[in-house]
């Protein structure tokens, strides 16, 4: 106890017992503090396990296309964007817009060249716009699905196969398809 | 941090150096383990960071007195919102309240001092480095971060050195606080005097032990999240990069996991000043105070289940924003309960209106408005409408200001006799109340206006059509700042040449630190423990 004698000046009649109870409390106080850390972290896999169960933020999955149903009569126009974000590849679509009937099956190729003297890791993110079509727009086969690593110089076609849902709302005759290529961070490459 | 030890109240008040250990001057308050010294150096801490704080707020408003740019540019307009919120939540109200903890806590339980008294002062001593942290980021290249104080992903990933002194300086402010609860948790629950049961307590002091247990839940979780965009930025994690896989919609997940515990970490210690102060210029005791802890409770449980309510607009499933919405209109009842009690401790009172009484109607009347306020915005299709407006803005600055900083107040005023011996300068007190009531509402009020208007937050620049109501704000916010000056006088005045203090400056005042202690409370109070019946 002589090491505790500038506590004492404040709390004289402190007795062994309540300092031992002090303790003790304080340290599972801290066991606490320590687990809602790691909480923190755990609510990473937690959030994509919660995504994945309710279907939210599927975007970057393949779909499972269920009814395939034609709908011949309407047509929707798919109109297709890229971008390419300081990752020094030239990225763009063979072609810019295709007509579709809502249930049927399309393949367009986007076209992708690094142009820098580095490999280059990096991935495509899609968007939707309007935002809310996201959620008809299933894409079976997507090179968006995975990271795609590009030699210098190196050319590459990627095929995206899509199905538009014929749930499409009525008031949505054309969907514009967006991607944008981040590079992955800590691969090798320029920074 | 020349000026504490200049105008400490006990350094004056009585000068018997040997009840403050072996050191004096400067050391005396480095090496100080006494509850009373530490409760000062915060709450002075406080008050600093507050009128730093504040000036940043001033920059805002003077930037947007007219629209166009004409006194910072973008780029500073950013960084001085993103550090007046970090610096007001972290350096200014929840300081203060902890200040008020160290003071009263051990009185008013009966104990010694807190049951940690060196962590306490090493809680206190974090917290000017991490402020010096948070003010060296504008001497970074590329100045502060100006990502806004909820520092979401993406856009901290893009900014420059500042961010990541930030970062640390939330690290450690963190940890002041886990460890600052830790205390107080330990001491309320161990160190009470005999015949103190739980039940028995004053309410300030159940408010801040449930207080300190959010903080113990949720201070680390936050302290997880800026870790996490630590890491993003410099060791190539992905996780709130979509490119690697991560999501910046997680951030605010987590951020607000931690943010909206955080609303009512800084809520409940001023529902516990304030239900200090109604019962004592009532001349009655609290109304319903079983009613009240439950409510307490009850507010601090829902808090953990609305966090989403921030984050409507993220894309989320009907059914997620329609469960966030029930449990928060849900969280109107237990502090509906809280207002209908302080009310009726009022009604039937034989009331007398002195300072801290008139802060604390200020704050049960605006505070009040501002819970109205969080009603309409917890409704999904209103709430879609209003996010990120003025209106949100002016919500959260009526129960943040007029209810932090009201009650905050209403407690130095109601307790400054007792821990300094003087009395304040009733007049000016009163004066201090009128002033700071009618230049809050003239900032805020007109805000309501603009939001429901369309006006962004968070940008320096504004249409025309919104140009009124941006006056009569800027020119409210130039008036409040320097009604604060006039508190600075008042108090340093109460110190100086305040009149002596009675023993008991408010009949109707019953807690242990009133009717057990002289005024002022000495150095050391309660070695013996009371005897509470």
């Amino acid at each position: 106890m002589a090491e505790s004698v500038d506590n004492r000046v404040d709390k004289p009649n402190e007795s062994p017992e309540t300092r031992e109870q002090n303790r003790r409390l304080s340290v599972r106080l801290a066991v606490v503090a320590a687990a809602m850390f790691g909480f923190g972290f755990a609510l990473v896999p937690l959030y994509d396990q919660i995504c994945v169960a309710l279907g939210i933020n599927s975007v970057e999955r393949p779909s499972q296309v269920v009814n395939t149903q034609v709908d011949r009569s309407r047509t929707v126009t798919i109109e297709f964007d890229s971008n390419a974000h300081n990752i020094g590849w030239r990225f763009e679509p063979l072609v810019n817009h295709l007509d579709v009937h809502p249930g049927e099956l399309a393949t367009v190729e986007y076209e992708v060249v690094n142009v820098t003297d580095k490999p280059v890791t990096g991935q495509a993110i899609p968007s939707y716009g309007p935002p809310s079509a996201g959620e008809y727009f299933h894409k079976l086969e997507c090179f968006c699905f995975s990271q795609q690593t590009l030699q210098p110089g190196e050319r590459r076609r990627m095929p995206v196969t899509f199905v538009v849902d014929a749930r499409l709302p009525k008031g949505v005759s054309s969907i514009a398809l967006s991607y944008t290529f981040f590079q992955v961070a800590g691969r090798e490459g320029s920074g | 941090m020349s000026s504490i030890v200049d105008t400490h109240p006990v350094g004056h008040a009585h000068d018997d150096h040997g009840h403050h250990g072996k050191y004096s001057g400067l050391m005396r308050w480095v090496t100080t383990t006494n509850h009373k010294d530490i409760g000062s150096m915060y709450l002075w801490f406080s008050f600093i960071m507050f009128l730093v704080g504040g000036t940043m707020a001033l920059v805002i408003r003077a930037e947007l007195f007219q629209p166009g740019l004409q006194v910072v540019d973008p780029d500073f307009f950013n960084q001085m919102t993103t550090m007046h919120g970090l610096i007001m939540v972290f350096g200014a109200i929840m300081p203060a309240f902890v200040g008020f903890a160290n003071w009263l806590i051990p009185m008013q339980i009966g104990a010694p001092d807190m049951a940690f008294a060196r962590l306490n002062n090493w809680s206190f001593w974090l917290l000017p480095f991490a402020a010096s942290l948070l003010i060296l980021s504008f001497f970074m290249p590329g100045g502060a971060p100006g990502v806004g104080w909820t520092m979401y992903a993406p856009l901290t990933v893009q900014q420059g050195i500042g961010m990541d002194l930030t970062i640390f300086g939330i690290h450690i402010l963190g940890m002041s606080s886990i460890l600052g609860s830790i205390n107080i948790i330990t001491t309320i629950l161990n160190m009470r005097a005999p015949g103190m049961t739980l039940m028995k307590m004053p309410l300030f002091c159940w408010t801040w032990l449930i207080t300190a247990y959010l903080l113990v839940a949720t201070m680390p979780v936050l302290a997880g999240a800026v870790t996490m965009t630590l890491t993003d930025r410099h060791f190539g994690t992905s996780f709130f990069n979509a490119a690697g896989g991560g999501d910046p919609v997680l951030y605010q997940h987590i951020f607000w996991f931690f943010g909206h515990p955080e609303v009512y970490i800084i809520a409940l210690p001023a529902f516990g000043v304030v239900s200090q102060v109604i019962p004592a210029f009532s001349r009655k005791p609290l109304f319903g105070y079983a009613s009240m802890v439950y409510a307490v409770a009850a507010i601090a449980i829902l808090s953990f289940i609305v966090w989403a309510h921030h984050m409507y607009t993220v894309g989320m499933p009907v059914t997620g924003q329609l469960f966030f919405m029930y449990a928060t209109t849900l969280i109107a009842v237990p502090t509906g309960v809280k207002v209908f009690n302080w009310v009726a401790t009022m009604w039937k009172g034989s009331l007398t209106f002195e300072t801290p009484m008139l802060f604390a109607i200020g704050f049960l009347f605006l505070f009040t408005l501002g819970g109205f306020t969080g009603l309409v915005l917890s409704l999904v299709p209103v709430d879609i409408q209003l996010h990120d407006t003025y209106y949100v803005v002016a919500h959260f600055h009526y129960v943040m200001v007029a209810g932090a900083l009201f009650s905050a107040f209403a407690g130095i005023y109601f307790w400054l006799p007792k821990w300094t011996g003087r009395m304040y300068d009733e007049r000016l007190g009163k004066l201090h109340f009128w002033l700071t009531l009618i230049f809050f509402n003239l900032i805020f009020f007109v805000q309501h206006f603009l939001g429901l208007a369309g006006m962004p937050r968070r940008i320096p620049d504004y249409p025309l059509m919104f140009e009124t109501w941006n006056k009569v704000s800027t020119i409210g916010a130039f008036g409040f700042g320097l009604s604060q000056l006039l508190f600075l006088y008042i108090v340093l005045k109460a110190l100086k040449s305040g009149e002596k203090a009675p023993q008991l400056p408010w009949e109707g005042a019953d807690s242990l630190e009133w009717t057990h202690l002289p005024t002022p409370a000495p150095y050391h109070s309660f070695e013996t423990p009371p005897v509470v019946k």
